[in-house]
């Protein structure tokens, strides 16, 4: 059957740059935050090479990239994530980070997906990563999902196949380095990605050039999203630094490891 | 202070695991009047175990409830909830409350925060940003208000038998079966999370060494034998185990759930040892947990030397841990 997917994915500064954080009037927020590169948040990239698989193997499937961010950034990243797979874009234009509250971004979220014209619940996988790279809390799609009524969720998903019935067969990250797997009948389901098994689709010119047709105007017509938040900051701080690293250099390597069996044992 | 509702799950087992009386040593320590609430299997007699102290004490039970599953999960957790009436919840944040609360908070108009680590009697409650870049403080307005408190960061209570647990009975509605779990082999298990020791193998066990060649074969000899014999967890670095998922040879027991750090996991552990791993900020984020790092790199320049390690062993990882062997 095909199926409707829906990647809920915003932006991340690029982990390779260094973070400060300022304050702002509205809040804590990032030193120079516009001008730091961005990716598309890590996890939810994942889900979004998931889907495009799952969508390969079930023709007729569409599969819907919401995105909430500031609307030059996300036009910014979109140029390389729309070379990797074909998807339609539904831009909401906002601030990004991680000092915004989930509770209301999952509600802006919510409506966009409910706004989607022709979305047949019975098709739907909402996908998303499993945490963001910003709050890094782990509760937006959860939200969404009740939001939307889907009360068939997951969290931490490394593999989702689809059985002969149709059923979804799903693993999950539990404790202890285990994965726990569930059937679930049918969709609609919300499946938060962890790191899934596939690796990052290369880039296709072609496709990127199509994908952007469509999306030049909805990050155009993109409209500002109404958020709100609940919550106050004390205070947001890097933690201090405590480490001196003495670095052992031209020692034999048995007297290094006497050295760390030692410490092992302490 | 507002009541505040400990609510907890069991495990598989029936008995309560370490994170839930954890969760209960955060609640007692704000001093305020608190209700007990348990869900999962044996639940009611869980709950009566520890609920000295508490005014309610409440749990759902039963065969539909002993599974990790977020239906059942959030059916019986909004139920507890409302049947304690405390706009203050506080869980611990197992893989299970995680999948499972947040949607229970939306669905009560209510909000979660997660992976807090320490939280005051004023409700300013202490968690990471950016994984684990950045500490905050913050409190919230909105309520119900579910806490979920992170394993590992706070004291176990001192708990003692109290009063039994009324037992609400929830409708059961899913379309989930859990149909079992899976763990890598016996000899592969290599996640011990209650292990003192983080070894972590990167990507440099896999290239050419000083003769010109690769040995991956003996890496994965010296690494899974160090691990089997201290007892150590085993994480890795993203280009190791990306490299293991792109089916070229390299070390065929590392997985994506080895992974430490940006998008890896972030373990527990007292101490940790990087080898042939440079010590990138991506993969040093996961280590915030680490308290004391030591590293093995033949890069003096490498991250591990700017503050991220304790010790930075500039040598050859393969005869540190040749040496090493016979010592332990
Ligand atoms: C979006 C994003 C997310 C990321 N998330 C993560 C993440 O979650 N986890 C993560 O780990 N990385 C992550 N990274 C990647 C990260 O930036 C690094 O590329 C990665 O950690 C490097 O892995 P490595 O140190 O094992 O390998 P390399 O960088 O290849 O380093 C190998 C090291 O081995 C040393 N070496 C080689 N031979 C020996 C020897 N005989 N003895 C001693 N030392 C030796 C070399 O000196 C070198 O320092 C992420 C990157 C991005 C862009």
């Amino acid at each position: 059957m095909p199926y409707q997917i829906i990647v809920c994915g915003g932006l991340a500064p690029d982990p390779l740059q260094t973070l400060e954080p300022v304050s702002s009037p509205a809040g804590p927020a990032l030193k120079n935050e516009m001008m730091l590169p961005a990716v598309f948040d890590p996890w939810a990239g994942h889900a979004l090479y998931e889907a495009a698989h799952l969508a390969k193997q079930h023709p007729g499937s569409s599969i819907k990239v919401v995105s909430l961010a500031p609307k030059a950034k996300l036009q910014q990243v979109m140029m390389t994530i729309a070379q990797k797979l074909p998807f339609e874009l539904v831009p909401l234009d906002g601030p990004g980070g991680g000092f915004t509250d989930a509770a209301s971004i999952a509600a802006v979220l919510a409506d966009a997906i409910a706004a989607i014209p022709g979305l047949d619940k019975s098709q739907v996988l909402l996908f998303g990563g499993w945490e963001s790279a910003t709050r890094g809390a782990g509760t937006v799609m959860q939200m969404v999902g009740e939001k939307l009524g889907i009360t068939e969720q997951f969290l931490a998903v490394d593999e989702l196949t689809i059985d002969a019935d149709g059923a979804l067969v799903i693993k999950e990250r539990v404790e202890g380095g285990q994965h726990q797997v569930s059937r679930c009948t049918a969709p609609p389901a919300v499946l938060a990605w962890a790191t899934g098994n596939l690796s990052e689709p290369a880039n296709h010119p072609q496709t990127g050039m199509a994908n952007m047709r469509a999306m030049m105007p909805a990050l155009q017509k993109a409209k500002p999203a109404s958020l709100t938040s609940a919550l106050t900051f004390a205070d947001v701080s890097l933690p201090a630094v405590t480490r001196q690293t003495r670095i052992v250099k031209d020692v034999p390597a048995a007297e290094i490891a006497r050295e760390i069996a030692e410490w092992i044992k302490q | 202070m507002e009541k505040i509702l400990v609510l907890l799950h069991t495990a598989a087992d029936g008995g309560l695991p370490p994170a839930a009386l954890e969760t209960l040593g955060v609640a007692q320590s704000l001093g305020a009047a608190w209700d007990l609430a348990v869900l999962g299997a044996n639940a009611a007699a869980a709950a009566q175990s520890i609920s000295s102290g508490a005014g309610k004490t409440l749990a759902v039970e039963g065969d539909a409830f002993s599974q990790s599953r977020y239906s059942t999960d959030a059916a019986a957790a909004a139920a507890l909830i409302q049947a304690s009436g405390a706009q203050i919840v506080l869980a611990p944040g197992t893989m299970r409350f995680n999948r499972a609360l947040p949607g229970v908070a939306a669905r009560l108009n209510g909000a979660a925060d997660t992976h807090i680590v320490a939280v005051d009697p004023s409700l300013n409650v202490h968690r990471w940003f950016y994984r684990q870049r950045m500490e905050g403080t913050l409190t919230r307005s909105t309520r119900p208000w579910v806490l979920l408190i992170e394993p590992g960061s706070n004291p176990a209570a001192t708990t003692a038998a109290g009063a039994p647990a009324e037992l609400l009975s929830v409708p059961v509605e899913t379309r989930t079966q859990v149909t079992g779990f899976q763990s890598p082999a016996a000899d592969q298990q290599t996640i011990r999370p209650g292990a003192s020791l983080l070894f972590v193998a990167g990507a440099g066990w896999t290239k050419k060494q000083k003769d010109g060649a690769t040995h991956t074969g003996e890496a994965g000899e010296i690494i899974l034998g160090f691990v089997q014999k201290t007892q150590s967890s085993l994480g890795s670095s993203k280009s190791l185990v990306d490299l293991s998922g792109e089916g070229q040879a390299v070390l065929p027991f590392l997985t994506h759930l080895h992974q430490v750090g940006q998008t890896g996991s972030t373990p527990r552990h007292r101490k940790g040892l990087a080898t042939c791993c440079h010590g990138e900020e991506p993969h040093v984020v996961g280590w915030r947990f680490i308290n004391e790092r030591r590293a093995i790199n033949l890069d003096p320049a490498c991250g591990w030397s700017r503050g991220k390690a304790d010790v930075l062993y500039v040598a050859d990882a393969f005869e540190v841990m040749r040496a090493l062997a016979p010592l332990l």
